[in-house]
This record gives structure tokens, sequence and C-alpha cells, in this order.
């Protein structure tokens, strides 16, 4: 078990953002979390599957997360539902209805911002869902605030008997800081479910009654955020600017102007609107300093207290200190010219799909069939739209697939009569919200051929386990959802449901070839896992042999990156016309042995070497 | 080094140990009782992308990300990415570059170039540029992970803190957990100490 795990009161440890919830969810008593996985949030329930005194699962979607975590709350059990920011959209019938309704055992729902964007389809704030939702926000600046205030955020809950956000940020999540523990678990008795159907029965009479009720809340949230101890004052010297904050934010304020005033907002919503004004009062210029949206300061403005903002600051990304000092040192009236410094170009090294990744046959597939509009979704295969693929036409949001492909078909346009409409989708994102678009598909007599790519894993986020991988968040054995069944189901027919071995390519490029014929929808399933789980088994490298490779340049398109080029020659062919040949090396360190490759080389230069010493390698897990 | 901060860049591509390295220095500077900040920004780095890792320590860290022009120590596990970050380093700063070039697939179909000799270009900045072969030490010593500790050792005498209370909790670390490889951890520590004093200079050299 984790050192973390076991760790007393009054020890100190260097934490992410995200193990410091989990250790604080384990500390306020938290009978039951459940999540999706999604970055920067994924390590939140990874951390609290370490506990065992907390039932953990990783739920099928964010809205079932949420849901599930409503249901232990009813039974009187504290409970905390995690996720991305994208998650929030998901989730959002859940809580918008339970926040009417309230709550009984504690509920905090944690949700990550990819502030910055680095890994995600959007940049959304998820500070809307407090207003939208009448829900509280508190705002962790690092580690120690993210533990500190998820213990807060359950008491909070059970007192005003409402879901209580915590909005972090990746710079709260994934940034390692010292930690401080005050305690350790306290159990909360969960009283049981104490049936009310009045309140917890939303038809519209009983919705009714809760909405003044609702308000009431509101306006106690907001007292009790204007004397909250989460919402201080940091005295400075320099009254010219005083800046008005929150979360990461903070701490960049802090560093770029030490001796300006600055209001730092825990509890940022409801914000406390009086204490802002008493604080403009005492600077000559308010500022706020908040990612991402002009939310704080909108809200201010309205207060009729004069500030600045989103006038001189960026309205996305981050607000780290490079960028604060340019947009305001000039209301300093100190002109901030950007240090002169080396630059460098150097070539991108854009993320790419993995050694013998089963993903690369059938986009290997997808590239050599012409005439296709493929709709894409979420997940590593949304790589399939980069170098040397080119083969993936949209990704929205998960699950998007399949109904934007069934739309694209009912509402083809001029061009695309002759076009054949494709839907990719993987495992965990069809079973997260993929199987309603193919419901909706076969019942409204759609046709789109489906390729559903099961690599027993939920890979983009980190390996995670789901209902179709045949293990649980803990690594135990849980029932395996049988996709073939489940899409015959769902009535796809029989004979359109085609099992391959995404190793095969010319049975797959067939395949593919064969069901975008049909004029009926048709869900391919490919079945090997992704390379970096422990289902996957490494075998000898494949080498080739240089003298027999002709260039021909075949296996490159196959987007392996164990495949490199070794030389490129241009020839003359008898015709006259100059050709390029590429030719290729294997790189042993990389290749796992899958075999892939060898069907794209017709002279067989690629062939697997007697076995030799053994290999050692780079681990692709960091 | 400001308002006695130091400021750490460790940088690399995926599965290179970028993120052990710079937990190792964390955490020893942690011990040193330094307040310490850790921070990646590893854009899909299990995918063969770009690993940035920022180190900050000192008696107060706010911010966790180092700036453009404020780092004061890179360590690069490849030659291009240390290039690619040099615009972090401060112009006093000194880098600590292992000399393996790992060129992507991109580079690999020809649409973009490795540079000819990233270790010159660096030199060439002006900055303080050590250079070595960290994969051909670690193949001496017997284990190609061994890069990791090698390039702690580089970079241990630009530290606030002695050399040895880097190496002393790097093999304490694996006395811990593995403890057969932690006399080899600390020949390798002292490999790459060795190593680091190699200078790089503006000629153009075959690194
Ligand atoms: C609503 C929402 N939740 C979570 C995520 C994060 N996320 C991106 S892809 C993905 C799942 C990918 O799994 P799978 O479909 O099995 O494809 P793989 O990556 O294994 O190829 C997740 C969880 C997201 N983008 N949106
Ligand atoms: S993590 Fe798995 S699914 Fe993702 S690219 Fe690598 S092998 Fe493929
Ligand atoms: S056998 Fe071929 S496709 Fe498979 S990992 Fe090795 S080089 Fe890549």
């Amino acid at each position: 078990m984790s050192a973390v795990v076991q760790a007393k009161a009054e020890s100190r440890h260097l934490l992410s953002g995200n193990e410091a919830v989990a250790r604080a969810a384990w500390e306020a008593g938290v009978r039951v979390a459940a999540a999706y996985p999604g970055t920067p949030a994924t390590e939140i329930l990874e951390n609290i599957a370490l506990y065992p005194d907390i039932y953990s699962e990783w739920s099928v979607n964010e809205k079932v997360a949420v849901e599930v975590a409503i249901g232990a709350s009813l039974a009187g059990s504290r409970a905390l539902a995690a996720m991305k920011h994208v998650g929030m959209n998901v989730a959002s019938d859940a809580f918008m209805t339970q926040s009417l309704a309230g709550v009984v055992g504690g509920l905090v729902i944690v949700v990550a911002d990819d502030v910055g964007l680095s890994s995600s389809q959007n940049e959304q704030d998820s500070r809307y869902w407090g207003r939208f939702g009448h829900m509280p926000i508190l705002e962790p600046a690092d580690s120690q605030e993210a533990y500190e205030m998820v213990k807060r955020a359950f008491d909070l809950s059970e007192q005003y008997e409402v879901p209580v956000v915590v909005r972090m940020t990746t710079r709260v999540c994934h940034v390692k800081a010292m930690v401080e523990f005050d305690g350790e678990r306290i159990e909360h008795r969960a009283a049981g479910f104490q049936k009310n159907p009045q309140r917890w029965v939303m038809t519209p009479a009983n919705a009714k009654p809760r909405l003044p009720l609702m308000h009431k809340r509101d306006r106690k949230l907001r007292e009790l955020s204007e004397t909250s101890d989460l919402n201080v004052v940091f005295p400075g010297g320099d009254r010219r600017i005083g800046f008005v904050t929150a979360g990461p934010a903070f701490m960049h304020v802090r560093e770029t102007f030490p001796n300006a005033p600055v209001l730092k907002l825990g509890f940022s919503c409801p914000p406390p609107l009086e204490k802002i004004r008493a604080f403009a009062g005492q600077v000559d210029t308010l500022v706020v300093v908040e990612e991402t949206e002009l939310l704080l300061e909108t809200e201010i403005r309205a207060a009729g207290i004069a500030v600045r903002g989103k006038d001189i600051l960026p309205r996305f990304g981050e607000l780290a200190p490079s960028v604060l000092r340019p947009a305001i040192k000039p209301l300093l009236g100190e002109p901030w010219e950007v240090p002169k410094r080396s630059q460098t170009s150097v070539f991108p090294r854009p993320p790419t799909m993995c050694a013998s990744c089963p993903h690369l046959g059938p986009y290997f597939a997808l590239s050599h069939i012409r005439n296709l509009n493929i709709i894409g979704d979420i997940g590593c295969y949304t790589l399939g739209a980069g170098h040397p693929w080119n083969a993936l036409d949209t990704c929205t949001c998960m699950g998007a697939s399949l109904s934007m492909a069934h739309g694209m078909d009912k509402g083809r346009g001029e061009s695309d009569e002759k076009k054949h409409i494709v839907a990719v989708i993987g495992d965990s994102t069809f079973l997260h919200m993929g199987m309603q678009g193919l419901l909706n598909m076969i019942y409204n007599r759609g046709n789109v051929t489906v390729l559903l790519l099961d690599n027993r894993s939920v890979g983009m986020t980190g390996g995670q386990e789901n209902p179709g991988t045949g293990e649980d968040l803990h690594g135990l054995p849980a029932p395996r959802v049988d996709f073939a069944k489940l899409v015959e189901g769902l009535g796809v027919r029989p004979e359109r449901i085609r099992m391959v071995d995404p190793y095969e390519l010319p049975t797959i490029v067939k395949l593919v070839r064969e069901e975008t014929r049909m004029e009926e929808p048709s869900v391919i399933i490919t079945n090997r896992p992704c390379s970096l789980t422990d289902r996957f088994e490494r075998l000898q490298p494949y080498a080739v042999i240089d003298d027999q490779c002709t260039g021909c340049g075949n296996c490159i398109d196959l987007g392996c990156p164990a495949i490199f080029v070794a030389r490129r020659e241009t020839v003359t062919a008898k015709s006259g016309k100059s050709k390029e040949l590429v030719f290729a090396r294997i790189d042993a360190n990389t290749c796992t042995g899958c075999h892939m490759c060898v069907e794209t080389c017709a002279p067989e230069a690629i062939v697997q070497p007697q076995p030799q010493n053994r290999v050692i390698r780079i681990q692709p897990h960091a | 080094m400001r308002d006695g901060i130091t400021n750490i860049l460790v940088v690399g591509i995926g599965g290179q140990g970028v993120m052990t390295a710079a937990e190792m220095l964390a955490r020893t500077a942690l011990s040193q009782g330094y307040d310490v900040k850790k921070t990646e920004v590893a854009g899909m780095a299990q995918r063969g992308g770009v690993v940035s890792s920022h180190v900050r320590f000192g008696p107060k860290v706010y911010s966790p990300q180092i700036d453009p022009g404020e780092a004061d120590l890179l360590i690069g596990f490849e030659a291009a990415e240390a290039l690619r970050w040099l615009p972090h380093l401060r112009p006093t700063g000194v880098a600590m570059v292992n000399t393996l070039r790992l060129p992507p697939p991109v580079v690999s179909a020809g649409l973009y170039d490795y540079p000819t000799d990233p270790i010159a270009d660096l030199a060439a900045a002006g900055i303080e540029v050590h250079a070595f072969d960290a994969g051909a030490l670690a193949e001496e010593l017997g284990n190609p992970k061994l890069v990791n500790t090698i390039m702690l050792g580089a970079i241990s005498e630009h530290l606030p803190f002695p050399a040895e209370v880097l190496k002393a909790s790097i093999v304490e670390g694996f006395r811990a957990y593995k403890p057969k490889l932690a006399d080899v951890n600390a020949q390798a520590f002292d490999a790459g100490r060795e190593a680091g004093h190699a200078r790089a200079t503006t000629h153009r050299s075959a690194a």
C-alpha cells in the first residue's frame, strides 16, 4: 500500500492535487466514489482506489458517475464524483435537478478544467455550472488547498444540502507540492434512505416548491461567501493595483506582483461581492485575473464596481507570469518589453500511435480506400487524422461518431452522393455514449459502416479498465460485455457483424471494402489489445533485410513508429519519369514483434531474425 | 538564481524518464528544507510527444511554472529537445545534454529536418553547455535505464546543495525499493558526475 494511504496526521508529503483530493476524500469519510477517466482528473479516482475504506468504481460515463454518487448521498453516505471539464456536460442532466432536490450525505463533484487546452477537445470553464446549477464552488490553488477544500466541501454540502463543486485545473491536478495532513479518517454514519416522495420525486408539483427554497439557499450561500475565511485579502504595500483572483492564477499573480494587495477567492461562487467592493475601495485599480472566461469580472461590474480584466488579459489559456507581465505592467506605467532571447526552430513532435497499436491496421485500410467520409470519435484513434494516415474527418465529442455519421448519411450533399460513410469509435467511447447512436441509426434505418476498435482499454487516458476489458478499477475480474451480442441486440443483422484481427491487413482492407458497399449498417469489431497494457504480449522484434528492400515504402504507410526511413533514392523509370524510392529500417528497441508490417512487404524483406541476446527496452509507460 | 529560487527544466520525450528525474530532484530539494513545486506539460507523453518537467524550489514558491528566460538549469535527455527549450534558459544558465538523437516519424518521413548539430547550436547561443553520450555510459554499466541517474549525476555539481545529497537520496531510494540496483546507480551517478564536466564549444564537433 502506498505511503500516503497509511500516513498519519501531521506528516508532510509531496503530492499532486489529484493525490491530495484522494487523501482528503478518505479523511472526510467518503464511502462511495465514482468517475469516468479524463485528463487531468483521471488520477483522482486511481488514487481513491488505494483506500480500502472507500467503495470506488469506474462508471461508464460521467452522468452515471454523478448518479451513483447521488444515490449514495440519498442513502446518507458521503460521496464523490470526479471528471474532466467536458464530463460536466454529460453529467449535467443529473446535477441540474439534484441541486434543486438537494442532497443528504455530503456530495462533492470534483471537476478538472484543461486550462491551456493540452489534452481535450475544448477549453470550457466549469465555473459556469455553479451559477447555472445553483451550486457553490471552491477553487484550490495548489495541492494543500485541494486537500483542505475537499474536506470543507463535504461539510458545506451537508450543511446546505447542496452538491458542492471543487473546481481544479491542470495546474492543481498535476502539480506536485507540499501537503501537510492534519487528520485521519473520520467515519460518517449513513442513516439509510429516508423515503420522502415530495422531496425526491421531482415531478412538476414537487419540484416547484423547491424553487424558492433553492433561491433562499443561494442567498445564504452568498452571505457565507462574504464571511468565509476561504476568501482572504493578502495585503500589499503597492496599492496602485489590487487583484481579485482564484485558483492557480493566484500563484501567478503573487509570483509576478509580490507587493500588490490580492483578494484571493477560495469560495468563488457565489462571489463575495461586498468583500470585493470593500477591497476595491482600498486600491487605485481593481484587476480580475481569472482562468478562463470573463465571469467574475461580469458579476463584479454588474454590482457597480469598476474593474479591469479581459480588456487587457487573454480570454483563453493559462495566465502565467509571462502572460501577466506584459498585460499589467503598462497599467502601472511601466512599459514591458519582452526580453530578447535566442529563438530556435525545432521540428514538431506530434503524438503518434504506439508501435503495434491495433488501430494501425484499420487506419492502413481506411487510408487506402477511396470515397469515404470518416466520422471519428475521441480516443487514441483520433490520431488517425494525422500523418501518415490522414484518415479521420471529424472529431467532436465522445460518442458523436455514430450519430453524426447517421446525420451525414441522411443529409448527404451533392459531393457525398457516391461516398460511403464510416464511423470509427473505440470500446470505451462506444460504452460511454456511442451505443445510443448505433441504436438510433438502426431504428431509423440508417446506413453507416461502423469500425468498433476494441483494444480492451481506455488507451488515451493511460489504459484504464471498462466494462469491455473483463477487469474493474481494482484490477479484479469483472463481467465482460460481449460487443457482438450487444450490437446484435441493438438490431444489427448478424451477417453484418464482422470480427477481425486488426493485424491481418489484407483481411481488414477487404472487409472494410465489402461492408461499405452494403446498403445497411454493419459493425466491424477488432480484437487486439492496446500495446501498452498487460494484455499485450511482446515478441522478438523484426528487421528489414537491407538488400532485399526494394524501396517501395509500403510498410512506412502503416505508420508504426518502429519503422523508419533508412534512406531515399531518386531513380528514373523506363518511362523516363523520376520516382522516389524509400528504404525502410526497423528499430529493434521499439518493435514489439507484432508481425503486422510483414503483410505490407511484397519482397518479403521484413523478417524476424534468430532470437538474440535479450533486448532491454525503454518502457513506453513513464 | 533569483529570490533564492532555483528553476530546473528537465526535457525529453515520453518514456525517457524525464518525470522520474524531476521527481528525484523535487524530493531531494524537499529533504533539504526547501519549498518545492513540480509541474509537467506532457501533452500525450505516452504517444511519443515532448515532455517538459519544471522543478522550482526555494524559501517560498508560488507559481509552479518556469517562464521563458528563467531556467537556471536545463537537463536535456535528447539533443534536439534541449535545443527546443533553449529559450527557457537564462543567459547565465547551464545546459546539461545527452547527445542522443531521436528523430520522430515526421522527420523520418522527410517532412522536417533534424538539426545538424543541436549541441553546437546551443553552445553558439552563449550559454554554458555540457554534452555527452549518456546512453553509451549506461551501456557500459550494463543497463540503458541508468541514463536517468547519469543525467542527475551530471547536473549534481550545479545545484545549491551538495552533489552527495542528491546521490544519497537516489541510492537510498533504490536501496529501499530495488536493492539490487543501488550499487550500479551509485556508479552511474559518479560516471555522470565525471562526464558532466565535458564542456561543449561552439566548434562544430562530432557531437
Ligand atoms: C466526456 C468526456 N469524458 C472523458 C474524455 C477523455 N477521454 C478522451 S478519449 C477517452 C476514451 C478513449 O477510449 P477508447 O474509446 O476505448 O479509445 P482508445 O483510446 O483506447 O483507442 C477518454 C476517456 C473526454 N474527451 N470526454
Ligand atoms: S496507447 Fe494503446 S490504443 Fe493508444 S496508441 Fe498506444 S497502443 Fe494504440
Ligand atoms: S512488427 Fe512491424 S508493425 Fe509490428 S511493431 Fe514491429 S515494426 Fe511495427
